[in-house]
């Protein structure tokens, strides 16, 4: 829904909530079921109403639970049974300088402050440390906002007896925290306020009369600033950037002014704003978004326009580059079919409002962000917060190398008569094993973005992937496939329960970027042979449909399996019988176990 | 501004807060005849008033309103 996009009219969502919800509820998308806690040290009710309506924009229905006023500190210590059975899947921490309980006075010596801080600190660390026990959950946590006044002024800030130094102290503490416990998230509401401006932020009017931490028309910032953490962790990030080349990577037309006439590079000013929004691109590509091109010109002409030399972007940062006179809505298809990515994953960007109105038209579920001018396009993309960076692996890094692989990959399959042929030439390389700490992230990751090749889309935090990692009644394996263009990384999860003589398959899912290389084969291969030396003789394969899972409808009967059971809504079960006569099937990856 | 185009756009304000296209204040109206109008709706209220008509309450005008009437006249000295 547009009025839920950045920029949005705050007053107007506040005013409307009611029929905004409405509205989203009916749109009748299939939501991914969430459920929420809110702990609150403050009045959280709108906080609750706003972030339900980003988050049914990103198609996740929350269900809340929310703590009674100020409670948030017993809610985590000592949660009551409703809260126990309520089991979140989310706790989001809400507190706020007010919640500070001892600030240290004018004088206090640094020992003092020392000791103070850690007092503080512990009063959350304790916390923290209750939740992650008892709920194994994500937790978000906001920092400390700069407080309202300074009794020192300017020296409030850098003096042991200081409230701000205090503040920005504690809030050091809380991100050391967050570097040492995976599934612990800080949101920086230190930035937020400071960019929505603290004096708005902090009115007290909004204390004294609600008990609102904040002021009012700026909770809409700070639960679409959560909205897109959450989505994150939950795997509804976007993937890639579909760009235009004139006048949103550099000013001027290529084929009127041609390469020597554009705007990029220091020269002039406008130039300097095109540099700036290139070098931004150039540093999301680094966090692993996939960059290409979407323009109406001649290949030569975006070639020539992308090999200027103040050109920071060069072709070769590019995984899709579609420059021809064709829609661009088709074009985005295009590219959404080649990095075989769904078009929702892409966020186009162009300068051209009757462009950006086409895209949006007909393919509705690209981002499409008003980009307005030049200098404003970095803070367009960065506070819409479409890359929302909550877990960062380094096959996030090198995501962009490996989608340039398969380019290459897909050229060398012309020249081979057989497919066969081709995949023995590619000297594929997997290693098949249980889960290891290490991957715990990554595997994680998976589980939570992968939709087409997913059977039964299960979604797992990375405490419950540990605890079935550890837990002898499961059977689970990662798979990593590297060939002779580079490593791929882990690109397959299978977790399986063992039940008496049964192995139930829980979870099988594969990246679709190594689609029809035999991965699947290879790892069915390590299952049954595992399966085996348990003595387990048989196993059920379960599907269940998505809108987005279709292609692995028939998957277990091509890998042997019988239909058992199917239900009126196409769920399906699968048996796998004998197994002590199962044939391999893997001919082309060489797999160490 | 008159009293009844203060009105006019008051009841704009609530049929939107509570999304309900019947409701009509008047000088009477309080909390109480309004099933979701509690004190945290309140809020919203005095945040969509606030935008309407441009100016901002401070805290000794909204604890002191007892009813729509006072209200209105609160926005009448505030806009003129």
């Amino acid at each position: 829904m547009r009025e839920l996009e950045y920029p949005f009219d705050s007053e107007y969502l506040l005013k409307k909530k009611r029929s905004i919800k409405k509205a989203l509820l009916s749109e009748g998308e299939p939501f991914t079921d969430k459920k929420i806690a809110v702990f609150g040290g403050s009045t959280t009710h709108d906080v609750i109403a706003m972030l339900e309506l980003f988050l049914l924009n990103q198609g996740i229905r929350p269900q809340f639970y929310e703590s009674e006023y100020g409670r948030f500190w017993q809610d985590a210590m000592f949660p009551e049974q409703e809260l126990l059975e309520f089991r979140p899947d989310l706790i989001y921490i809400h507190t706020s300088s007010r919640n500070i309980r001892r600030f240290p006075e004018p004088g206090d010596s640094p020992e003092q402050t020392r000791r103070l801080l850690e007092q503080e600190f512990d009063y959350f660390r304790q916390m923290w440390q209750s939740v992650e026990k008892k709920f194994g959950c994500p937790v978000i946590q906001n920092n400390f906002e700069l407080p309202g006044f300074r009794l020192m002024g300017n020296k409030d800030a850098s003096d042991p007896g200081g409230r701000g130094y205090f503040i920005t102290s504690l809030n050091q503490m809380f991100y050391g925290y967050a570097q040492s416990h995976d599934n612990f998230y800080v949101q920086d509401i230190l930035y937020l306020s400071a960019s929505y401006g603290l004096e708005r932020w902090s009115d007290p009017f909004y204390w004294h009369m609600y008990k609102y931490a904040l002021c009012v028309p700026a909770i809409p910032e700070l639960a679409f600033n959560l909205s897109n953490m959450i989505k994150s962790l939950f795997g509804k990030n976007k993937k890639a950037l579909a760009l235009d080349l004139d006048n949103t990577l550099w000013g001027g037309v290529v084929g009127d002014d041609g390469p020597e006439g554009l705007q990029m590079g220091p020269e002039t000013s406008m130039g300097q704003a095109y540099g700036e929004f290139q070098s931004y691109l150039k540093d999301l590509r680094k966090l692993g978004i996939l960059l290409n091109v979407n323009s109406k010109n001649d290949m030569e002409n975006a070639l020539a326009g992308l090999n200027h030399p103040d050109c920071l972007l060069k072709p070769e940062d590019f995984i899709v580059i579609q420059a021809n006179w064709e829609n661009k809505d088709r074009n985005i298809q295009e590219i959404a079919r080649v990095l075989n990515i769904l078009p929702e994953s892409i966020v186009f960007v162009d300068d051209n409002p009757a462009e950006r109105e086409i895209v949006r038209s007909q393919v509705p579920d690209v981002a499409v962000p008003e980009m307005g001018q030049v200098e404003h396009y970095i803070k367009m993309i960065d506070r819409s917060g479409f890359f929302e960076v909550t877990a960062f692996s380094g096959d996030d890094r090198k995501r962009n190398e490996m989608y340039r692989d398969n380019a290459k990959r897909a050229s060398l399959e012309a020249g081979f008569a057989d497919y066969g042929e081709y995949l023995m030439s590619l000297e594929m390389k997997a290693v098949i094993k249980g889960f290891e700490p290490v991957l715990y992230d990554r595997i994680t990751q998976l589980t939570n973005k992968s939709n087409q090749f997913n059977l039964t889309t299960m979604r797992c935090t990375q405490a419950e992937i540990a605890r079935m990692a550890e837990d002898n009644g499961f059977i689970d394996l990662y798979g990593r496939l590297g060939d002779k263009f580079g490593d791929n990384g882990v690109v397959s999860v299978v977790i399986g329960e063992h039940q008496e003589d049964t192995l139930h398959i829980r979870l099988w899912l594969m990246s679709c970027r190594v689609l029809k290389r035999g991965m699947e084969q290879a790892m069915m291969d390590v299952l049954a042979r595992r399966c085996r030396k348990r003595k387990i003789s048989r196993i059920l394969g379960y599907y269940y449909p998505t809108a987005k899972n279709s292609m692995v409808k028939n998957f277990y009967q091509e890998m042997g399996f019988e239909k058992l059971r199917e239900d009126d809504q196409g769920n399906t079960v699968w048996q796998l019988s004998s197994l002590e006569q199962y044939q391999n099937k893997n001919l082309y990856i060489e797999v160490a176990e | 501004m008159t009293r009844e185009e203060v009105y006019e756009k008051l009841n704009g304000i609530f049929q939107e807060v509570f999304d309900d296209d019947n409701i009509e204040v008047c000088d009477s109206t309080t909390s109480a005849d309004i099933e979701e109008w509690d004190s945290l709706e309140h809020i919203n209220l005095v945040v969509a008033v606030e935008q309407e008509f441009g100016f901002k309450f401070d805290m000794g005008q909204v604890v002191s309103m007892k009813d729509v009437g006072e209200m209105v006249d609160i926005i009448l000295d505030e806009v003129g």
